[in-house]
């Protein structure tokens, strides 16, 4: 057991359904018992979204404890064929389900002969692995399930398109400014002259999988999911793949090249012509971004050798880390990330960028490091903007897990040349505010008048006896001081000169008539 | 509009498919209500996953909550459940020093069997801080009815109430009055005291509320001359109400059935079963309830009543006539129905997750009188509801209101069908004559938001209406 009040990453379910309810037309039934759909309410909330949420759970109830699921998961499965037609419908243990030890996949197997859709059961141990390990291994899954249909059926068509063309793999629902960054990623391969064969699971349709091997090569922009993926195509298919993730200006460029390598394998055989990216590379780093030029500019000269710590997820951490420490020059005192098992990978990143990595999913040791090495600025999640709060160090938010307002309406991608920008004001943000504050503190604030008192009140006329008193304390802080005020000007109005808890309860219904 | 309104209560049940939160979520608002107390939920990853994410900023508050939080070792038995949650608790009483620690069974405490109560009475010896045991998991309740868990446990920790004691007290007042003979008027002052205690029949009112309604609620009673002698909770675990067979006990929210039937089976309290102090009509009838138990002529309460509908006069013109559709998640759909429909609203569906007729018994009546009293059709009432269904009938129904859960107010919504989040009635003060407006303020929110956008021509804001 372990005393836990908060986690990084969430339970492997969520990561399933993350990945299930991205695909287009494919719906998720979870085994498990009421209020474990909390799934729905993130999505339509942070999203936004407008759909219904494409998963709906097969209750575990006493009786179900009792005497097993029996028909109850195969009718809901077959209901739910009826009802919505999908192309796919995944079962989904949960972990109090997979305790139960049901054989699920006889269920999956029986309800596949009745429906027209697919059924599968995502194949994911609830107690070894978190949210992303899962959302990897179900795309993984879903994937292979559908090239081995195609091969079944000989329907697999494994030429190449006639251009050059990519598949991208990893964007999906609640993931980290995932939507922008795709869009950031769709103009960069239209500018280098690249075909968009695939981008899976964020609104691909499970018929099309079949369609994958056609992209010369796959892009993987997030490592934390589809690298599986990429890992099978390259297998069963020999395709390449990039996990360059293209974040920060150097990581773009070295992202462009191995396209620009993997492209002119096969380009000047069929295309008659070789690919250089050289010059975009150089006119967009040096005039479209304003990254670099930021950190040649004099505000990023005064940002050189501040401290700061960097905490998130495998992709990101590394990546920020790489642009704080080489584009800007920013000592990064401490960075790590709670995705314990690519740890080898992430040490290897960000050993010569760093004095010190963490490696953990306890949030309290992030803290604890944090206080200790009491950084400028924090580079984190939401949970390192809570910590940051509470010790006055500015944050920027720069991964999952995340809130509400990590899901913003304007555009801003981390990735790409427009995600170089959003970086840079996010980095100068932070460190600014950090200064301001310092100087706001040295100098006393910007408003140095004081206010003789804030409540208009005057405790001349009108006594509080101690029950009324009490009841005032008891309401919140931000509040009191106009409860006050009314109370006590409705009792002046009436010429009550002692104030009861029955004449605050008065003045508050007055009011509101 | 094929769908035909019954004339009489029609109670049915669906398939249960339907969308609420998991009853653990009561932590949220309990640790706050009891000052002293710790609770310690025994789950998964899931049960923290969904409490960090449904209880957003309360998590980055150091709340007195924690997952214990079961792994692989603890599922399997190769760890020893009673050590690991002594280790814990151990921890939590150096670090909080909490008056009582609550431990929360989940569905895999449940699933596993983990013997929680069995575990707890020796645990309690051994640190000396009292645990109580309360299984709100998933597999038997619904959202509030965590809270009911709770509370029904709590119940078996309220003192007894000590009628034996006070005459033992007197008699030992007598014999001081035999020794010490220079002190007659103090021990008679004493006599008289507890005499006075006695005839005073205690009233024990159950239901977590922020203080500030309870002691409204209080003073509404204090008014008709009726002291309430405690409340079960209180701010302070060391502060719960004496209990026992003299007792009278009243509830004010309607999920708390079981809490009802342990006060009465088990510690011999008397129920006073009333419509809830939801609204004025409510809060009246709860009032009234109270006092023709007591014997006491309510005093102007007709008048506080009319009073408040006085003042309501502005959000009553918005909502009349207005129709709601409740999908269900959290009990209190029966006496805001109730409420709604006195406001002039038509209810076509009051979906709910259980339905106790028997504690809600008042309630039933009051909202079938109600409905005769404002002519209109009784609706029907879905337990266990099936949401897939209830969007179908809501797309026929085409109400102007849907009280629903989160997972369906934004598509609700992108769809022309103004939605209003149902979780807030839980959260928000909605009790006695002086929040009534603030239930009316949810209510009309999305009426009064809309009509100011209604004129830009985007309500129906999906590209394909799907079937």
């Amino acid at each position: 057991m372990k005393l836990a009040y908060w986690m990084y990453a969430g339970p492997a379910h969520i990561g399933t359904l993350r990945v299930a309810s991205s695909f287009k037309n494919v719906h998720a039934i979870m085994h498990a018992p009421l209020g474990d759909d909390y799934f729905n309410v993130m999505r339509s909330m942070l999203e936004r979204e407008r759909d219904f949420t494409p998963v709906t759970a097969s209750i575990v109830d006493r009786h179900v404890l009792a005497r097993g699921s029996q028909e109850k998961v195969v009718d809901n499965i077959t209901r739910k064929d009826k009802q919505e037609r999908p192309d796919l419908i995944v079962l989904t243990p949960t972990c109090t389900s997979s305790i139960l030890q049901e054989d699920l996949q006889n269920f999956v197997d029986r309800a596949s002969m009745s429906s027209d859709s697919d059924v599968i059961l995502a194949d994911v141990n609830h107690y070894r692995v978190n949210e992303l390990q899962a959302a990897d291994r179900t795309l993984e899954q879903v994937v292979r399930y559908y090239l081995e249909k195609a091969r079944r059926q000989g329907n697999l068509n494994i030429s190449l398109t006639d251009k050059p063309s990519a598949n991208i793999i990893g964007i999906f629902t609640l993931g980290f400014h995932n939507q922008h960054d795709c869009r950031e990623l769709k103009r960069l391969l239209q500018d280098l002259g690249i075909i968009i064969n695939q981008i899976i699971p964020e609104g691909g349709f499970v018929e099309n999988l079949q369609e994958l091997p056609k992209a010369w090569f796959n892009l993987i922009p997030y490592r934390e999911v589809g690298l599986m993926t990429a890992l099978y195509l390259e297998k069963e298919f020999g395709m390449p793949y990039i996990s360059t993730t293209p974040m920060g200006v150097v990581d773009i460029a070295n992202c462009i090249r191995q396209i620009q390598k993997q492209i002119n394998i096969w380009s000047p055989i069929l295309l008659g012509k070789k690919f250089d990216f050289e010059p975009y590379i150089d006119e967009q780093t040096r005039f479209i971004s304003q990254a670099a030029w930021f950190s040649r500019s004099i505000d990023c000269q005064n940002l050189t050798g501040k401290k700061a710590v960097v905490f998130g997820d495998a992709t990101h951490a590394a990546s920020i880390t790489k642009i704080l420490a080489c584009e800007m020059g920013i000592r990064i005192s401490c960075t790590g990330t709670y995705c314990k098992h690519d740890e080898e990978w992430f040490r290897e990143q960000v050993q010569n960028f760093c004095d010190e990595i963490l490696i953990t999913d306890d949030h309290t040791e992030v803290g604890d490091m944090i206080a200790r090495v009491e950084p400028s600025a924090i580079f984190g999640t939401q949970m390192e903007r809570h910590i940051g709060k509470r010790l006055d160090i500015p944050c920027g938010v720069i991964s999952s897990p995340v809130h509400i307002q990590n899901f913003p309406l304007g555009y801003r991608p981390f990735l790409g040349y427009e995600g170089t920008n959003q970086i840079a004001d996010l980095v100068y943000n932070s460190f600014t505010l950090g200064m301001e504050d310092h100087l706001l503190e040295i100098f006393g604030g910007h408003d140095t008048k004081e206010v003789i008192t804030k409540s208009l009140s005057t405790d001349t006329d009108l006594t509080w006896n101690s029950e009324s008193q009490l009841e005032l304390n008891k309401i919140p802080g931000f509040v009191r001081g106009k409860i006050k005020r009314n109370t006590e000007k409705f009792a002046r109005k009436n010429n009550i000169t002692k104030i009861t808890v029955e004449v605050m309860y008065a003045a508050k219904e007055h009011l509101s008539a | 509009m094929s769908i035909k309104i019954s004339e009489t209560l029609k109670f049915e049940c669906e398939t249960g498919n339907y969308h609420t939160f998991c009853p653990i979520s009561c932590v949220a608002w309990l640790y706050q209500k009891i000052e002293d107390s710790f609770f310690l939920v025994v789950g998964t990853k899931t049960c923290g996953y969904f409490l960090q994410n449904a209880l957003g900023v309360m998590i980055f508050a150091e709340p007195r909550y924690a997952m214990a939080e079961l792994e692989e070792g603890d599922i399997s038995a190769q760890l020893n459940d009673y050590e690991e949650l002594k280790r814990l608790c151990i921890q939590i009483k150096k670090d909080r020093n909490p008056s009582v620690i609550i431990w929360i069974g989940t569905c895999t405490t449940e699933i596993i069997k983990m013997d929680l109560e069995g575990m707890a009475p020796k645990l309690e010896t051994e640190i000396e801080i009292p645990i109580v045991v309360a299984r709100a998991n998933g597999l038997d309740y619904a959202f509030t009815q965590g809270e009911d868990t709770v509370l029904a446990a709590m119940a078996h920790r309220c003192p007894e109430q000590k009628i034996e004691i006070e005459k033992k007290e007197k008699i030992d007042d007598k014999s001081i009055q035999e020794i010490f003979d220079f002190l007659p008027l103090k021990t008679k002052e004493k006599t008289n005291k507890s005499f006075n205690l006695k005839n005073k029949i205690p009233l024990v009112l159950f239901g977590s509320l922020p203080s500030t309604v309870a002691s409204q609620l209080s003073l509404e009673l204090k008014r008709q001359s009726i002291h309430v002698s405690g409340w079960l909770p209180a701010q302070r675990y060391t502060d719960l109400p004496t209990l026992g067979e003299k007792v009278y006990v009243c509830g004010i929210n309607p999920f708390l059935s079981r809490t009802a039937t342990t006060l009465m089976r088990r510690r011999k309290c008397k129920l006073i079963g009333a419509p809830f102090p939801i609204g004025p009509d409510g809060t009246r009838a709860w009032i009234e309830k109270i006092c023709s138990v007591f014997n006491i002529e309510p005093q102007g309460l007709e008048e506080r009543e009319q009073q408040i509908w006085e003042s309501l006069k502005n959000y009553l013109n918005l909502v009349r006539g207005k129709s709601v559709f409740f999908m269900g998640d959290n009990l209190l759909e029966i006496s805001l129905a109730r409420f709604l429909i006195r406001c002039g609203m038509i209810v076509y569906e009051i979906g709910i997750p259980y339905m106790d007729k028997r504690y809600q018994a008042a309630e039933l009546t009051l909202l079938q009188e109600t409905c005769k009293k404002m002519c209109i059709p009784m609706p029907r009432i879905v337990e266990k509801p099936d949401n897939y269904n209830q969007i179908q009938r809501m797309r026929e129904l085409q109400p102007d209101l849907a009280i629903t859960g989160m997972a369906h107010a934004n598509p609700l919504e992108a769809r022309g069908i103004n939605t209003k989040w149902s979780v807030e009635f839980t959260f928000a003060q909605i009790h006695g004559f002086t929040n009534a407006k603030d239930v009316l303020e949810l209510v009309t929110r999305p009426l009064r938001r809309n009509n100011n956008l209604e004129n830009l021509g985007w309500t129906n804001l999906i590209k394909i209406q799907k079937g």
